[in-house]
């Protein structure tokens, strides 16, 4: 690990205060920036260890107050940036939105769960084994312009949505889907001022520049995640699939929400897909593809396959197309099934 | 993890922090932090980057606490900061100046009675090197005391965080299911 100076931050002012006199110019991302915020450090210090984040001061936020509450608004649910994923995912007001307590649950560990915090999670990176050994050259990500090793290479566990010739890594989290799927908004502190991102504008397709990961500047901290209250909460699930039955990554994942009328027909669906793409991944068109229908066999077929209808498979990803539809068409069975 | 995990490996080897020269750590000076280990107070001077693994094993001595992966990847670093169960390779000594942690060697009564976990492990022939025990140990003690230990479904979910090569699996959860009766009853 590169020698760095260590700041802790009592309130989100000297945090960001802090990271200001080390932050990157603007138009480079945050993670390369000089001064860097640490929070659970489960990505930070894995990755400084493997020499791929690099920053020469770090700004311990664990001990801001207030930035670690649950709470219930009037709009529906608040989650703290510096909660922790254990703690969220079993309190009691998660029970109305289970596909977000379960997409925690089912993520990582109990010991990695009790330190990994809500911000820090939606900002992990991606588990591209390019991209986590620097002694590979080719990494897009990691040192822009320099190639993608995975394109013919390992690339098993690389998206097949989103992905563009520059860069296929998956992103790899969990809870990420289901706050997309429920329309979450993110709560951003900055010197001076606060702003609120629809959570699906906070990551960024790879494109020309897979190394800008999200639409955070280097001197911006997540205060908050807002999740809006809808009819469609209760109903809904998070399904992973992965190479073990548990501690393991998506291989395919879906949070699905769904909003039924009396007869069982879909007023409002909400799709989210993991494992299988470059960012957490909406699919809209397959949400409008379900309305007015019975969620039957086929109905749930054909949503899956529309959701998977631009998927660019590369040599050794090919199977999570269909492993992707099948996740889908499954959870969407079951989401469509639950008593609630 | 599978295929990271192997890649990881090889770097992770023994990368430790020991007492370092100014120069060494580009200059960042040593920071204070007092841990308080087993009940014990500890200030240490430290470089920054040590974690609250090294500074358990090469600083304050306390060598139970295992270094696997020293990437989150194995569990068998964990220790309990403020009774949670966390991996302290992922974790800087810096980020619990002033919590408590509970190691392995604090485990035991002041008279060196074995707590019931670790009893249990030896009656139930819970490992075989040893190696990933000690993490086992704090993790199962943590999985009966966040009461995730009522099913031995429950029980492998709960401690897939701890990974044993020796493949103890089977007598880990038996060791757990005998463990949290005398823990309920104390
Ligand atoms: C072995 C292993 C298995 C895992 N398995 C899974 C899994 O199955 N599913 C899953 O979803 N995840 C998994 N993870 C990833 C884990 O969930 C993340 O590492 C964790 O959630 C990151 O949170 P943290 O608080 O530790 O972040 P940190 O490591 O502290 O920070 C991560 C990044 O976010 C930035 N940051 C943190 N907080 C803020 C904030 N409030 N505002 C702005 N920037 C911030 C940091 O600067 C850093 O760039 C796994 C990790 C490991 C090591
Ligand atoms: S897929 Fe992306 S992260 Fe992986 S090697 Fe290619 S550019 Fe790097
Ligand atoms: S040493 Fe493997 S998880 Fe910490
Ligand atoms: S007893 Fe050998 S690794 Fe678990």
């Amino acid at each position: 690990m590169r020698p760095f100076i260590y700041h802790r931050a009592t309130s989100d002012s000297a945090a960001l205060q802090t990271v200001i006199g080390g932050a990157a110019p603007r138009d480079q991302p945050p993670t390369s920036a000089r001064a860097q915020f640490i929070a659970g450090g489960t990505t930070m210090l894995d990755l400084m260890k493997l020499d791929v984040m690099r920053p020469s001061e770090v700004i311990d936020i664990n001990r801001i107050a207030g930035l670690d509450q649950v709470e219930k608004t009037p709009d529906g649910l608040r989650l703290g940036a510096l909660a922790r994923m254990a703690d969220v995912a079993r309190h009691p007001l998660l029970a109305d939105y289970p596909v977000i307590a379960q997409s925690l649950t089912l993520a990582a560990s109990p010991q990695l769960r009790n330190m990994a915090t809500l911000g820090g999670n939606v900002l992990q990176r991606t588990r591209c084994t390019y991209f986590r050994d620097p002694s590979w050259k080719a990494c897009n990500k990691r040192d822009p312009g320099s190639g993608c090793a995975a394109l013919d290479g390992f690339n098993r566990s690389h998206a097949v949505l989103g992905v563009s010739d520059h860069c296929i890594a998956t992103y790899p989290g969990d809870f990420a889907q289901a706050l997309i799927a429920l329309d979450a908004l993110v709560e951003i502190r900055r010197q001076g001022g606060e702003r609120v991102l629809a959570f699906a504008d906070l990551h960024r397709k790879p494109g020309d520049r897979p190394d800008i990961e999200t639409a955070l500047a280097p001197d911006e901290l997540i205060a908050a995640f807002r999740v809006p209250a809808a009819p469609w909460t209760r109903r809904s699930l998070y399904l992973k699939i992965r190479d073990r039955q548990s501690y393991e990554f998506a291989l395919a994942s879906a949070a699905v929400a769904l909003d039924l009328a009396g007869d069982g027909a879909v007023r409002q669906a909400r799709i989210a897909l993991g494992g299988v793409a470059t960012v957490p991944w909406r699919a809209r068109e397959a949400e409008a593809a379900l309305v007015g229908h019975k969620v039957a066999d086929d109905v749930a077929q054909r949503a899956a396959e529309i959701a998977f209808r631009d998927a660019q498979p590369r040599r050794r990803n090919a199977f999570k197309v269909e492993l992707g539809r099948r996740a889908l068409q499954r959870a969407l069975l079951e989401t469509a099934s639950l008593e609630i | 993890m599978s295929s990271a995990a192997l890649s990881v490996a090889k770097e992770a080897a023994a990368e430790t922090t020991p007492p370092s020269s100014a120069a060494e750590r580009g200059g960042a000076p040593l920071a204070n932090v007092s841990l308080e280990i087993n009940g014990r107070t500890y200030p240490l001077a430290l470089d920054p980057r040590t974690t609250l693994l090294d500074a358990l094993r090469e600083h304050v001595g306390l060598t139970g606490t295992k270094k696997g992966c020293d990437h989150g990847q194995c569990g068998a670093c964990t220790v309990l900061v403020d009774g949670r169960r966390v991996l302290s390779c992922l974790t800087l000594a810096l980020m619990a100046d002033g919590e408590s942690v509970t190691t392995i060697e604090g485990l035991a009564g002041p008279d060196g009675a074995l707590h019931p976990m670790q009893q249990a492990f030896i009656d139930k022939d819970a490992f075989q090197c040893g190696y990933c025990t000690p993490g086992q140990i704090m993790s199962a003690v943590a999985c009966v005391e966040e009461g995730h230990a009522n099913t031995d479904a429950e029980i492998r979910e709960y401690m897939s965080g701890n990974l044993c090569r020796c493949a103890a699996y089977p007598n880990i959860v038996a060791a757990i299911n005998q463990a949290k009766h005398e823990l309920k009853r104390a």
